[in-house]
């Protein structure tokens, strides 16, 4: 059998493992790991400038492919910068494996230098985790970690290789296992024959459905089974912020985002539907608004593979635990079977209740002579790129209008902090998107708060060539914050502005990339076009919007779903 | 509602502070936890006395334990039949004849034994319900000096033919 160090087996299992990107930043305690890591021609690694962004990076590169992304830091405060991003991808149930260094097993305890205990630090935020004491245990650690970010519902997994377990000097038999398998662990995947059964005589029976669709169908890959159930059944089809490209955002059938800034004709079907068909859906706040006035008439239906999903914060009335792929498509071959079908009747009269909430046209918003508005911003985006480029958002007023003005058309094209609402987010999963999809225009669209949160990313797209799109949408201020406290705090804008934001352009020049600088709408477009011409550059397009715009529709605090803000002065009947 | 939870889980390092961070983090409230290795010394049995103000929380906090990657088995006892027991050990000042034999009397009703004597302290260890121990302390308390006090939580396991096993 082949023998080879602890740090040689880290680099040879990830290799065997079919990684060939790898996101970090060196540091004592994973020295012979970047030792091994030199002397392999399998696996590109990329230095960050923060251990943020490497995690950002990874977990954009697993949400555009599907594969697990990984991650390689030292220990003390390259784990700890891990958190943020692992918390991140947590919450958005994203796969990574982040590999973090430690001080030798015999000072574990003593407060060594760059001793931090990751384990404990990232318990909270992670699936599961790995403390490798011996170097036999790596490629077995390695093997289940993967194992277990990638099934069930996925997540960041950690493990922590102290030092002395890498040893360069000390070589063992290494065998990496093929498969592996945990008694205490073993997601369920399709579901009850009884249940899917129920389901399909309660969807088909249903005069008033809403299939709301979440990221866990992208997660699961059940973008076809979606298309092919709404169409069946001619279903009016929501997604999340997180589920966005999950149904083509064109589709006739689709009614827009819910929640908190969703479509008026999106809340306005979920509060007067007579049954919720929740698929990879989480119910979270952002979505549901106040819970006791939660769709007062709806059966609820939900599909989740985690079952601690199901019942948490809205009660489902035929909860079904699966993955949305294989559950959907037990339904579709269940009605096929039995040429279940629903009243297409009571369906069409469904559809002529949406269609006068659609003529509503919420999205509309005013021009200006004076400003760009954020809305015709990313509508030209849309224009220009023909809708196919991948966007990536960081977090904020920018975010939602990205959401709401760019129809995604396929799953893994929206790529954005959900969950955790991680500003910094955008320009580090932007680049983890470009190095997975070098042929594909990659965009991030963000503001100018969020832009500085991992602005030195900017010298990582230098140093290998990563050439994105950064779009920011400048208002001078926390554009987010500044509307809740125009709205609900008296006006008083507590720390919500940038005194001095930069001179973008020279900063960007500064990296070696192109700067351009938007003032009038008469500039974007053009502006846009030679961004996206320049495709072996980065180009950072600093457009100056509107200061005063606010995102809406926004529900209203402890309303219904249907209760909502639709401009300035303009609100539903409460 | 007070509920008793067992746990069967993977006797590794770690998965007893995630079961106890799980409850920190969701805030879930622990009145005990016992934890001890079973026969087959790769897992380890749980019992966990939680207070719940309903149902869904208790379900709620199952799914969670049953979510964890070390978790096998969950299930709650006090929905069924069951025995739970905790493990009391006492030590109380006795200082003179009237004090010793009134405290031997006590704890004959209980069913206790005295397991350590100094000159002027009994050391008594007592099994039975939280509800038995916390009357047989009250009691003490009125017969003597209470010095110190040590219990074990509650272990808890269903009756007749049911079983957490792995």
């Amino acid at each position: 059998m082949e023998m080879l160090s602890g740090a040689e087996m880290v680099v040879r299992s990830l290799q065997d493992e079919g990684i060939e990107h790898i996101f970090g930043y060196p540091g004592g305690s994973v020295l012979d790991i970047y030792d091994a890591i030199f002397q392999s021609d399998k696996i590109e690694h990329y230095l960050v400038r923060h251990e943020q962004a490497a995690v950002h990076m990874a977990d954009a590169y697993s949400r555009s492919t599907g594969k697990v992304g990984c991650v390689l830091v030292t220990a003390g405060p390259g784990a700890t910068n891990c958190i943020t991003g692992i918390a991140t991808a947590y919450m958005d149930s994203i796969p990574l494996v982040v590999l973090s260094g430690q001080v030798p097993t015999f000072w574990i305890g003593d407060d060594a230098f760059q001793e931090t205990d990751m384990i404990g630090v990232s318990r909270p935020v992670v699936k599961h985790s790995f403390s490798c004491r011996t170097a036999e245990e790596i490629p077995i650690a390695i093997k289940k970690a993967f194992y277990i970010a990638s099934t069930g519902r996925p997540g960041p997994v950690v493990i922590d290789l102290p030092k002395d377990v890498q040893n360069p000097l000390n070589k063992f038999p290494y065998e990496y296992p093929e498969s592996v398998s945990l008694r205490s662990y073993n997601p369920t995947l399709s579901g009850h024959k009884g249940q899917i059964k129920r389901a399909v005589t309660a969807l088909t029976s249903a005069k008033k459905p809403v299939l709301y669709v979440g990221g866990g169908a992208i997660i699961a890959n059940a973008s076809e089974q979606v298309l092919a159930l709404a169409e069946k059944l001619n279903l009016p089809v929501t997604n999340t912020l997180m589920g966005l490209g999950a149904f083509p955002g064109e589709h006739k059938q689709f009614i827009g985002m819910l929640g908190m800034h969703g479509t008026y004709e999106a809340n306005k079907s979920m509060h007067n539907a007579d049954l919720i068909f929740a698929c990879g859906a989480r119910f979270d706040d952002r979505v549901t608004n106040n819970v006791e006035k939660f769709c007062p008439n709806a059966k609820i239906m939900h599909i989740d593979i985690d079952p601690t999903s199901i019942s948490k914060n809205i009660h489902a009335d035929l909860p079904i635990v699966g993955s949305v792929e294989v559950v959907l498509q037990q339904m579709l071959d269940l009605m096929e079977e039995t040429k279940a079908t629903n009243d297409s009747e009571s369906i069409n009269a469904w559809w002529d209740q949406i269609n006068e909430w659609r003529a509503k046209d919420c999205l509309a918003y005013k021009t200006s002579d004076t400003h760009i508005k954020p809305q015709q911003v990313i509508e030209c985006l849309y224009k220009v790129t023909k809708g196919d480029a991948i966007v990536t958002s960081d977090v904020g007023q920018h975010q939602m209008v990205a959401a709401q003005y760019y129809p995604f058309k396929e799953p893994r094209q929206w790529i954005n902090s959900g969950g955790a609402g991680t500003m910094g987010f955008g320009l580090p999963a932007a680049m983890g998107c470009k190095i997975a999809h070098p042929d594909r225009p990659v965009v991030c669209v963000t503001g100018d708060g969020s832009i500085q949160m991992n602005i030195q990313e900017l010298s990582t797209c230098m140093q290998y060539n990563i050439p994105v799109v950064i779009l920011l949408l400048n208002n001078r201020s926390l554009g987010m914050v500044k509307q809740w406290q125009k709205m609900f705090y008296g006006g008083r804008q507590s720390h919500s502005y940038m005194d001095s934001v930069p001179d973008f352009v020279k900063l960007s020049e500064a990296y070696n990339h192109i700067g351009i600088k938007v003032d009038t709408i008469d500039e974007l477009e053009p502006a846009l076009v030679r961004a996206f011409e320049l495709k072996e550059r980065v180009v950072f397009v600093d457009v100056a919007i509107d200061p005063e715009e606010h995102v809406y529709p926004m529900q209203v605090k402890f309303g219904s779903m249907e209760d909502m803000y639709l401009s300035k002065t303009e609100r539903t009947d409460a | 509602m007070r509920s008793i939870i067992s746990v069967l889980l993977e006797n590794e390092a770690g998965a007893l502070a995630r079961v106890v961070g799980l409850f920190a983090q969701r805030s879930y409230n622990i009145e005990s936890l016992t934890v001890s290795p079973t026969n087959d010394v790769t897992l380890s049995r749980m019992t966990i006395t939680t207070e719940v103000d309903c149902k869904a929380t208790l379900e709620q906090m199952m799914k969670q334990l049953h979510k964890l990657v070390d978790v096998l088995r969950v299930s709650e006892l006090t929905e069924g039949a069951h025995v739970e027991r905790e493990l009391l050990l006492l030590k109380v000042r006795t200082t003179n004849a009237e004090t010793r034999q009134e405290v031997k009397r006590t704890c004959d009703i209980y069913r206790g034994q005295i397991v350590d004597i100094t000159q002027s302290l009994y050391t008594i260890q007592l099994t039975g319900s939280g509800s038995k121990l916390d009357a047989f302390v009250a009691t003490m308390d009125e017969t003597s000096e209470i010095v110190e006090v040590v219990r074990s939580g509650v272990c808890g396991i269903a009756r007749g033919d049911k079983a957490l096993r792995g």
